[in-house]
């Protein structure tokens, strides 16, 4: 995600209306780029457009990994590794290896999807974030949207006609 | 919109065609020799738990629901109260099988024999108590269920709160009810089976099947009404969240299943595992495809959030899933009843029908009687505008 240099923002204070102005300003051609809530709002990636996270794709192949993993590891140390005799239990006794199987699917899954969200959001330790506004870290429904060049002004009566309080123009 | 099924005679005539097949099917497990009266008694034994625990479970579902104020359900919440319509007719199926063919599904009603273990368990496992346990159980679910459904639908007509707080008190009753009496039930009918053979994971593990086969249930219910043109209100994310539950529910019926097996296995006490070595040496076949069937077809085919939108994936993914409990209950009940009798012929299939179409009949006899809408209901419109991201 490129950077953005050039913007308006503006706020609204409810979540109804932050939706309803969006898609208003989205029928007058104005290019909104994006939106930031203090809270998950219902339908708003529907509105910006926001294709569906492939996050669930991450976890399936690292728990696919994971699941692999610790099957094999477990079945190379009981057959191979370190033959031991538990129980009376034949060597390999996958019954008793599906839990850690099983919890190892957990932990590479997780970690797979934690480390690829933190990648991917450019998060982690010592990351910065552009911050559009301050109000968008507090109660305010920030909305951002892009111009073209000279036309800030045409940009902010269409965002001021769909009910957004105009923060600023940067340019 | 039709808000009111119409039990139309088409449908009608073919669920008289399945329990015709039923009458059949019993008339040749009474008269045939190839049926023994182990076997035909075990598999009514074994249809009559699987279709009360459908019954038990559209009740169970609403309760739930009902207490944890969930919104998303109410829209299809008549299909599982008309489906706990089934109880009281499964309890008279069930004390018939049990008056006449108790000595043949339960060998410790057999006193005559001195057994030391089954001295030890006669305080509970008598005759006199268990048909005490029978009505209290039957009793308590009966009146309950039908107290629940009848607050529902009198809301129809009186938009009163009343009718709500009604329905949440009586749902809470219930839960804690059946909290208890839905294991003691499963030691009853189906652990005491093999009397000498105990589990304490068994109750949680007939309770999860009893679940997902419900869902199962309501998601092939549904479907149905929508191709008859009922209930276009009822869309994909009622469908997803329906998908959700058959998903999860799949994973923690295996749960339970493998719960119980790891701790059998692994500690290799003869009186523990006598219930696994029958089972996996006599009915190697049934045992994989219970697995198969309940958690590894599930598991994969509703993984993704898009088959779980899919009508006719969800669809046939729960009819695998119906089939497959069956599937599970025949395994739990056959091999101690019926040894090594034990079949699949036109006997088990044609009563299996049979049952499906008295079930079904008065599912829908349930549905015709009243509107398909909670059109009062304090979420109804909260149902209607629900929708799901994950």
């Amino acid at each position: 995600m490129k950077e953005i240099t050039k913007y308006i923002s503006a706020y609204y204070l409810d979540e109804e209306d932050l939706l309803s102005g969006i898609k208003k300003m989205q029928e007058n051609n104005v290019k909104v780029l994006d939106a930031f809530t203090p809270f998950p709002v219902h339908g708003l990636d529907k509105v910006l457009g926001i294709r569906r996270s492939w996050l669930p794709r991450v976890g399936f192949i690292g728990g696919t990994i994971g699941a692999l993993t610790g099957f094999f590891f477990q079945m190379w140390v009981f057959t191979e590794g370190y033959q031991m005799n538990i129980g009376g239990k034949p060597l390999l006794a996958i019954p008793s290896f599906i839990p850690v199987t099983f919890e190892s699917a957990v932990l590479f899954a997780a970690f797979s999807m934690v480390f690829a969200f933190l990648f991917r959001s450019r998060l982690g330790l010592g990351a910065e974030n552009k911050i559009y506004d301050v109000k968008s870290t507090d109660n305010h429904f920030v909305v951002v949207a892009g111009y073209e060049e000279n036309k800030s002004d045409d940009v902010k009566e269409k965002m001021e006609a769909a009910g957004a309080t105009i923060i600023e123009v940067k340019e | 919109m039709e808000n009111k099924f119409v039990f139309d005679s088409k449908i009608k005539m073919i669920l008289y065609g399945m329990i015709a097949v039923g009458l059949i099917a019993l008339l040749v497990g009474l008269f045939s020799e190839g049926v023994v009266e182990s076997r035909f008694w075990a598999n009514l034994l074994l249809n009559n738990f699987y279709f009360l625990a459908l019954a038990l479970g559209g009740t169970f579902f609403v309760a739930v629901h009902e207490m944890g104020e969930s919104g998303w359900q109410t829209s299809i919440q008549r299909v599982p109260e008309a489906m706990g319509r089934f109880i009281p007719f499964a309890g008279v199926l069930m004390l018939i099988t049990f008056l006449f063919g108790i000595h043949h599904l339960y060998h410790w009603t057999d006193t005559a024999h001195h057994d030391e273990i089954l001295a030890g368990k006669a305080p509970y496992l008598n005759t006199t108590f268990f048909y005490i346990r029978f009505a209290i159980y039957f009793a308590g679910w009966s009146i309950l269920s039908y107290y629940l459904r009848k607050a529902s639908i009198d809301m129809d007509s009186d938009a009163d709160i009343k009718y709500y707080k009604k329905q949440r008190i009586l749902s809470s009753v219930f839960v804690v009810f059946f909290a208890i009496t839905s294991s003691t039930s499963a030691w009853d009918w189906l652990m005491s089976i093999d009397a000498h053979w105990f589990s304490t994971l068994y109750g949680w593990y007939i309770f999860s099947g009893l679940l997902v086969s419900t869902i199962a249930m309501i998601i092939l219910i549904l479907i149905f009404l929508r191709n008859q043109g009922y209930m276009s209100h009822v869309n994909k994310e009622h469908l997803h969240d329906l998908g959700k539950y058959l998903f999860a529910f799949s994973i923690l019926w295996m749960y339970l299943w493998f719960s119980q097996y790891l701790l059998i296995w692994y500690s290799n006490i003869p009186e523990e595992t006598v219930y696994f070595v029958e089972r996996v040496n006599n009915h190697s076949t049934i045992f994989y495809v219970n697995l198969v069937m309940n958690f590894v077809l599930p598991f994969l085919v509703l993984m993704t959030r898009n088959s779980k939108r899919m009508i006719g994936v969800t669809g046939v993914v729960a009819l695998i899933v119906f089939a497959g409990h069956w599937v599970d209950y025949f395994l739990a009940i056959m091999p101690g009843v019926v040894g090594e009798n034990t079949k699949v012929g036109f006997f088990e299939i044609g009563l299996t029908i049979g049952y499906i179409g008295l079930f079904l009949f008065i599912v829908f006899l349930g549905l015709s009687k009243a509107s398909l809408i909670p059109k009062n209901h304090p979420f109804y419109k909260e149902s209607l505008d629900y929708h799901t991201n994950y």
